[in-house]
């Protein structure tokens, strides 16, 4: 599997990513960074997590107009698989490649610990080594990862089984629970916790290793 | 009579911008400082809502171009209409 992650400026989980690619997959994504137009040929691009453009005006909204977002769109239209986490998540809604907004944590604070989530669909390219209604214990670091949508949007979510991943123990306000969703073509997965956190045990756990396996068994 | 000088007339504009969430998006900040408000002693403060004003220099002279564009900017950049709602003004 040939990976990508897009470097943005302040984006500080770009090598987290890197490290737990080259761990599960045995080579090393390319990083490109956010004013590239052109993607290297690979099979799956990471938005990753951090403060891109230190959040300016809103989460994610400065990385979405960035020149390498035009060619990440061009991927997932084309069906190469995008993942993003966290901020990566952020740029997704405000691109527009993946419905609803992520806003400020209902209890206002930064919230940085491990959650555990409830494993929601396993039919797609992220999550098929999970088993459905695990429960997985996943890092989070944000204070907007409130999702938000409205109860059309959220409704279409849940009929489709685009709802990937639940909070257990909903620590951010987000709107049914939700922690990570697949858009409509189901090769767009975003996350507000941090999978490429949980690849190694010497990090505290290994709950993320599935989701990267699920994409190398998918896409080779 | 020499000529009137020939370069543009330019003449700036200035717009502000004014970005609030939407009715019925729950806004936690705005909860926040109404708590504190009515800490501070203000009890007559009920509902609070905050949002961003946004100020910004045009190089434009016609009203109407100048609203068009500040739009297609908040369509764009300056708002995230899927949770938030904007008006413009022109000075």
């Amino acid at each position: 599997m040939k990976s990508a992650v897009i470097v943005f400026p302040a984006a500080n989980c770009d090598r987290d990513a890197k490290v737990a690619l080259e761990q599960m997959t045995g080579q090393s994504p390319r990083m490109v960074w956010h004013q590239d137009s052109e993607l290297p040929d690979v099979d799956l691009v990471v938005l990753p997590g951090g403060f891109s453009y230190g959040d300016y005006l809103r989460c994610g909204a400065m990385a979405s107009q960035s020149a390498v977002m035009k060619a990440v769109k061009a991927h997932a239209d084309k069906g190469g698989m995008v993942l993003g986490i966290c901020n990566g998540f952020q740029v997704l809604t405000e691109s527009g490649l993946l419905p609803g907004a992520l806003m400020r944590n209902a209890g206002l604070k930064f919230v940085c610990k491990p959650v555990a989530l409830s494993v929601e669909e396993t039919q797609n390219a992220f999550a098929r080594h999970y088993e459905k209604g695990q429960e997985i214990t996943v890092p989070v670091a944000h204070g907007e990862g409130n999702y938000y949508a409205d109860d059309a949007t959220l409704d279409r979510l849940e009929g489709e089984g685009r709802v990937v991943f639940r909070y257990r123990d909903n620590p951010n306000g987000s709107a049914r629970d939700i922690a990570g969703i697949l858009n409509d073509k189901r090769n767009v997965l975003g996350m507000m916790p941090h999978p490429e956190r949980v690849v190694d045990p010497i990090t505290g756990g290994t709950d993320g290793r599935a989701l990267f396996q699920s994409l190398i068994e998918t896409l080779s | 009579m020499g000529t009137p000088f020939p370069g543009p007339v330019r003449k700036d504009m200035k717009a502000r911008v004014f970005v609030t969430l939407k009715n019925g998006v729950l806004d936690p900040q705005g909860k926040a400082i109404g708590h504190a408000l009515n800490g501070l002693g203000f009890s007559s403060v009920g509902e609070v809502r905050q949002g961003k004003v946004i100020d910004l220099e045009l190089n434009e002279t016609d009203a109407g171009k100048a609203k068009a564009e500040l739009k297609a900017m908040c369509d764009k950049l300056l708002a995230n209409t899927v949770i938030e709602k904007y008006e413009i003004e022109l000075k």
